[in-house]
């Protein structure tokens, strides 16, 4: 053993100088989190009060119970209006966003300063939060849920922009090419060129955000954009846990319905796609 | 020929009855959300001259006219962001060093039992599908209103989705060398620090600064229910129609958000450029 020790020492230093770099940002990283804990207000005992209050607050949330019939309808028609709420934000914002990504998309727009300006403006767009433009859209339209659906359709917009137009110039170019070459303009070119390539994985996007979307369409509502999100934050505040507790539990059997319903939809797509080219 | 145009026209059906379905799907929500064309079309200009409107100061000028009026609580707002970034950055680094340990009870490939690895699959999708704003405001029932709130319930929500993420990057190690650790008699703790860790650390890393940027952002909005950061000031001021107070802080959060953006880009592609050498 002494023998290996003595062949091979940089194996047996405890703390060779390569890991210097490494100590010196752990501890900054460390302290940097002791100091935030700290201005936080974790190390003034309002954390072990609190956390003894989580836990009677978990116990009084058990049984899940919607307090009576009436409740529960409400809260059954709110989260109808919920998923409405994200499938009409999710579908317009998917048409409206197609026009924009193909004006941001490198291979279709060859101005720069158009490019740029469609780009700057979807950073822009996806940059502020969906509860901010939940907000804005309430002080245009008013209270309910159209601000929360035109919320979600500005919200993603940005975020369609962007990957419409990543997924166009990662399109096959030939395609393209071959429609120009039979005399076809630009507008030809592109309605016949690319869309046809990139229409499944613009599909599957938008369906992959409807899921997200229903997820954020349950807390616009905490600002008083519509759906359950309402009577989710009145519940809370009012304390009544156990109808808290049941409307969580409609959300969450909510949102798996709906991952599953969207995940095998986008299966059937992708498929159906490998199957028409194989 | 008559082939081909039977193809097309059953092709033209699909598509047909497609956008059909859809468009009846629109339709149902737009009953079920309250959504007027009229109202829309009624309020519509409200929507540019409110943007406007945020960018005039109360005697009507406009905000660059007189950035000192602009941004009269600098101080004030600088300390608030200061106050979010630091939730962010505790918010991620106590969730990912959570999500670090679970993740390793959570992969298929080296989890101690299937009970284990099922029971913490189960907590991370609890963890990640009820809304970070929802477990906001159930945390400030427990711990009062404030930060702390806040950055626990990006904690919880850090850990839900980060879980999932480090889980699956550990399920694509490579075994060997964690076959040889334990090989040579090692705990299972001993195999994962040796055998697994080094493969996954630049990883989680990568994950966790990504996790940050979206951090940054949901704990701008914490404020909204009451826990911590800049988003109080932002609602107060919609709330309330300070107008140029509303665009001070947007602006002042979009560059936050850039920077702290382009910053972790930085590092990302650093980290991954260190992994490139090795």
């Amino acid at each position: 053993m002494d023998a290996v020790r003595d062949r091979y020492p940089e194996h047996f230093r405890r703390f060779g100088p390569q890991r210097l770099p490494m100590i010196v940002v752990a501890s900054a990283m460390l302290a940097l989190l002791l100091y935030g804990m700290e201005v936080l207000g974790f190390f003034d005992g309002k954390l072990l009060s609190g956390m003894g209050r989580l836990v009677e607050i978990a116990g009084l949330m058990m049984p899940p119970d919607p307090g009576s019939w009436a409740h529960a309808r409400a809260y059954g028609m709110a989260l109808i209006e919920t998923v409405a709420i994200a499938l009409l934000g999710t579908l317009s914002a998917a048409i409206l966003a197609l026009p924009v990504g193909l004006l941001a998309a490198r291979n279709v727009t060859a101005q720069r300063i158009v490019r740029f300006l469609a780009r700057r403006s979807l950073d822009t767009i996806r940059s502020v939060d969906i509860l901010i433009w939940a907000l804005i859209w309430i002080n245009v339209v008013g209270l309910g849920p159209f601000a929360g659906a035109l919320a979600i359709m500005t919200s993603d917009i940005g975020s369609f922009g962007k990957l419409y137009s990543e997924a166009i110039e990662a399109a096959d170019r030939k395609p393209v090419e071959g429609i120009t070459s039979t005399g076809g303009g630009h507008f030809m070119g592109i309605r016949f060129g690319i869309l046809p390539e990139v229409f499944p994985v613009l599909v599957s996007q938008v369906l992959y955000y409807f899921e997200s979307n229903t997820r954020s369409a349950t807390i616009i509502g905490i600002v008083g954009a519509g759906g359950i999100g309402l009577h989710l934050a009145e519940a809370i505040r009012t304390l009544e846990l156990q109808q808290t507790s049941f409307i969580i539990l409609m959300i969450l059997v909510t949102v798996a319905a709906i991952d599953l319903v969207s995940s095998q939809l986008r299966f059937a797509m992708i498929g159906r796609r490998a199957g028409a080219t194989a | 020929m008559a082939a081909y145009d039977a193809s097309v026209r059953s092709r033209r059906w699909h598509t047909l009855l497609m956008v059909a379905c859809v468009a009846a799907a629109m339709l149902l929500a737009s009953i079920s959300a309250e959504v007027s064309p009229v109202r829309f079309l009624e309020n519509i200009h409200r929507f540019p001259s409110y943007i406007i409107r945020l960018f005039h100061l109360e005697n009507g000028q406009p905000v660059w006219t007189d950035f000192g009026e602009w941004f009269w609580g600098l101080g004030r707002w600088l300390r608030q962001l200061w106050e979010t970034l630091l939730m962010a950055y505790v918010g991620t680094l106590l969730g990912a060093a959570a999500a670090a340990c679970l993740a390793f009870l959570g992969a298929a490939n080296v989890a101690p039992s299937r009970w284990v690895r099922v029971t913490v699959r189960r907590f991370c999708e609890l963890c990640r599908t009820v809304p970070e704003l929802v477990f906001a405001l159930l945390f400030v029932i427990a711990f009062g209103l404030g930060p702390m709130a806040g950055v626990l319930a990006v904690v919880i929500h850090t850990l839900g989705a980060l879980g999932k993420l480090f889980a699956e990057v550990v399920e694509n190690i490579d075994m060997k060398p964690v076959e040889g650790v334990s090989s040579t008699g090692a705990a299972w703790h001993v195999a994962m620090r040796f055998g697994a860790l080094p493969q996954v650390m630049s990883n989680f890393v990568s994950y966790a600064l990504l996790r940050f940027e979206i951090n940054v952002r949901g704990a701008a909005v914490m404020g909204f229910v009451g826990a911590g950061g800049i988003g109080q000031d932002l609602i107060e001021a919609i709330r309330k129609f300070y107008y140029s107070d509303v665009s001070a802080i947007l602006v002042m959060i979009l560059l936050t958000v850039a920077v702290i953006d382009s910053l972790t880009s930085l590092l990302r592609h650093r980290l991954i450029g260190l992994e490139g050498k090795n």
